[in-house]
């Protein structure tokens, strides 16, 4: 069985655990519990399908490309969480996590982020739910995206830059981790991907598995069947396990796209940071590698454990795409369907575009985790129009 | 209370025989590999007093570590040190008294737990700390480490419950690290409530010696949690002077400080 419960000892067959400081083995301990009550309690998934429904716009559309699936020889078919409230998936996992948090007791959120949509996702929850929140966000990325900083100041979080290392998501996860060990009494760790200690990895798939389960539905119901490719871009791999949860039992091939820069499951071997044992960029030390991706979002040189235990038992397979192949790619769905994806999911339309002869006559459901409003004014430096 | 069953080894025998004289034990930290005399900074501990001395493998990603010891991990990680150019280093130096490496668990993993341990064997380290790898996930290695004699030191924190207090006294070998703040490595204005609280309850569990570590910046904060520890590691307050270019000098000055002030409240 794939994708389900990891059970007590947080593994998705050798990856995964829970590699964290003494300090933080009781708080993981309560949030596991937290998070099994909660997600066993009817009330309380009814209050999040509310916020899902009501406030953050789910369920998200499908949307067929005949434009860009002619240009492209195959039928490629967007499950939408561009059109979330906030403008990404991070929003699913974010008010879970809140409320889970909330239930908890707790009053303050830290997050980290590195394109800022999970940021703006948590500064946004914590505004709706009364609760303090501060976001640590690399020094490198807090410039690339600008935007996403100033919206989280605006939702009344405090933004703290992480100065150490590349200073970008990596960075940025060691700081809230820092956080959260002296102020794990009253402060719930908002853990922005399918990564981390147990429970996050199984926690955080399955507040994101809604994605998956609307688009199989969708799908089925427009296009009789369900697609024969799954795809998704892979930072920690949250936007990506949400929408294999939904086809894992299909026959369907499921393909990750990581940066070139950044692909921990192509280039990494295992090793164990971020409370994890996973796919690691690292060298021959066990010192981890620096990642280095045009796209904030992907830049982190490992991956959630999960999809470490899917690339190993082979269901499903990771392509990695270049920096330049991403602008090329992300020009396409603006020019061909009027939707301006997010550089993340650039990613995935690179390799899209890239294979294109092989996937010739497919059905392909991509997830389009996010729109990239937050990266025009970096694409503005790159682009010539 | 469990008592221990095990044959102690060169540390926890150190600092057994230390807190069995009616004496508290300092265990000062250095970054390993910090600047090409890092072995005078060795040499200035035991020179001051130390009863132990535990020696930073430099890891990339410390995630217990504050702003000074992450700096001094930069600064030996950008001048090239491995693992292994700190244990080459260590082969040379016949240490008077036990020593302990303290990384993150990765690097243990990626080199392997036999060619970990056996490489502490080789340069004549006793013990390990690794702070990312909590007992839960340490049954392979506490087994590599104990069959190669390797002393793994396991931690206590403020926000452990009892029952894990308990199975942490039966687990560690050497010592028990005892947290002792909510917190990362640092100096702190003073000793935090929460430092005697957590030795005098790890004690309630353990007969392996507990000292207590992270937060401790003065000789009087030193005193203040021996109260209850047996004795006291400081790092950030060390390794500050190095990164600062103080030199050995006054690191020897620092610790002799320390050991003064101990050895004055706990005469022995
Ligand atoms: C739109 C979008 N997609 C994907 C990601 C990467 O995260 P994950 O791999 O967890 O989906 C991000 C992260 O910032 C994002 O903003």
């Amino acid at each position: 069985m794939t994708m389900t419960d990891p059970g007590p000892t947080g593994r998705f067959g050798e990856f995964g655990g829970r590699f964290v400081p003494e300090t933080l083995v009781p708080a993981c301990i309560e949030l596991e519990k937290a998070f099994y009550d909660a997600w066993a309690d009817p009330e309380f998934r009814q209050e999040l399908d509310t916020l899902l429904k009501d406030y953050a716009g789910r369920p998200s559309a499908l949307t067929d490309c005949p434009r860009l699936s002619e240009e492209l020889g195959f039928t490629l078919v967007l499950k939408r969480e561009d059109l979330n409230h906030t403008g990404s998936h991070k929003i699913n996992n974010v008010l879970g996590q809140a409320l889970l948090a909330k239930r908890m007791g707790k009053t303050r959120l830290v997050a980290e982020t590195g394109a800022g949509q999970h940021g703006v996702a948590t500064a946004t929850a914590a505004a709706l739910l009364g609760m303090e929140c501060l976001v640590y966000m690399g020094e490198v990325d807090m410039k690339r995206q600008e935007l996403n900083v100033f919206r989280m100041k605006l939702l009344g979080a405090e933004v703290t830059p992480a100065m150490s290392g590349s200073r970008t998501l990596k960075d940025a996860v060691n700081e809230a981790m820092r956080d959260w060990v002296a102020t794990v009494e009253e402060s719930h760790y908002c853990l922005g991907s399918v990564m981390g200690p147990h429970p996050y990895p199984y926690m955080v798939r399955e507040f994101h598995r809604v994605i998956g389960s609307e688009a199989r539905e969708q799908i089925n119901e427009r296009h009789g069947r369900d697609p024969d490719v799954v795809t998704a871009c892979v930072g920690g791999g949250s936007n990506a396990a949400g929408i294999f949860s939904g086809f894992v039992d299909t026959d369907a091939e499921l393909v990750g796209v990581e940066p070139a820069g950044g692909a921990a499951v192509g280039d990494g071997i295992p090793g164990v940071v971020h409370g994890m044992l996973s796919y690691l960029k690292q060298d021959e030390w066990g010192q981890v590698l620096e990642a280095e991706s045009i796209s904030a979002g992907l830049d982190y040189p490992g991956v959630g454990p999960e999809h470490s235990h899917l690339a190993h038992i082979g269901r499903a397979r990771y392509e990695q795409v270049t920096d330049a192949e991403v602008i090329e790619a992300f020009k396409l769905l603006p020019r061909t369907e009027g939707i301006i994806p997010a550089l993340e999911c650039a990613h995935a339309l690179a390799w899209l575009s890239r294979d294109r002869e092989a996937l010739a006559g497919k059905l392909v459901l991509m997830n389009l985790s996010g729109r990239g409003d937050k990266d025009v004014n970096q694409m503005m430096e790159i682009l010539e129009l | 209370m469990s008592t221990t069953t095990h044959t102690p080894g060169r540390l926890e025998a150190t600092l057994r025989a230390q807190r069995d004289a009616g004496k508290k034990c300092l265990v000062p930290y250095i970054t390993g590999g910090l600047g090409d005399d890092w072995l005078a900074s060795l040499a200035a501990v035991i020179d001051g007093g130390a009863d132990a001395c535990e020696i930073g493998i430099p890891f990339s990603d410390p995630v217990m570590d504050g702003p000074i010891i992450q700096q001094a991990n930069d600064i030996a990680l950008e001048s090239g040190v491995t693992p292994e150019s700190i244990a080459a280093d260590l082969r040379g130096f016949e240490s008077p008294i036990p020593l302990a490496f303290m990384t993150y668990y990765n690097i243990a993993y990626r080199m392997g737990h036999e060619r970990f341990a056996k490489m502490l064997n080789d340069c004549g380290v006793s013990g390990s700390i690794l702070p990312d790898i909590p007992m839960d996930e340490s049954d392979e290695w506490i087994a590599t480490a104990d069959e190669n004699g390797v002393e793994n030191i396991l931690f206590a924190a403020p926000t452990s419950p009892d029952e894990r207090l308990a199975r942490t006294g039966v687990r560690a070998r050497g010592f028990v690290y005892a947290v002792g703040l909510l917190g990362i490595t640092g100096e702190r204005q003073s000793l935090a409530e929460s430092a005697t609280k957590i030795a005098a309850r790890t004690k309630n569990h353990t007969d392996l010696p507990v000292l207590v570590g992270v937060g401790i910046g003065s000789p009087e904060q030193a005193v203040e949690a021996c109260s209850q520890a047996d004795g006291v590691i400081i790092g950030s307050t060390v390794v500050r002077r190095l990164v600062e270019g103080q030199g050995a000098g006054a690191v020897r000055e620092l610790i002799a400080s320390y050991r003064e002030a101990l050895d004055t409240a706990f005469p022995g």
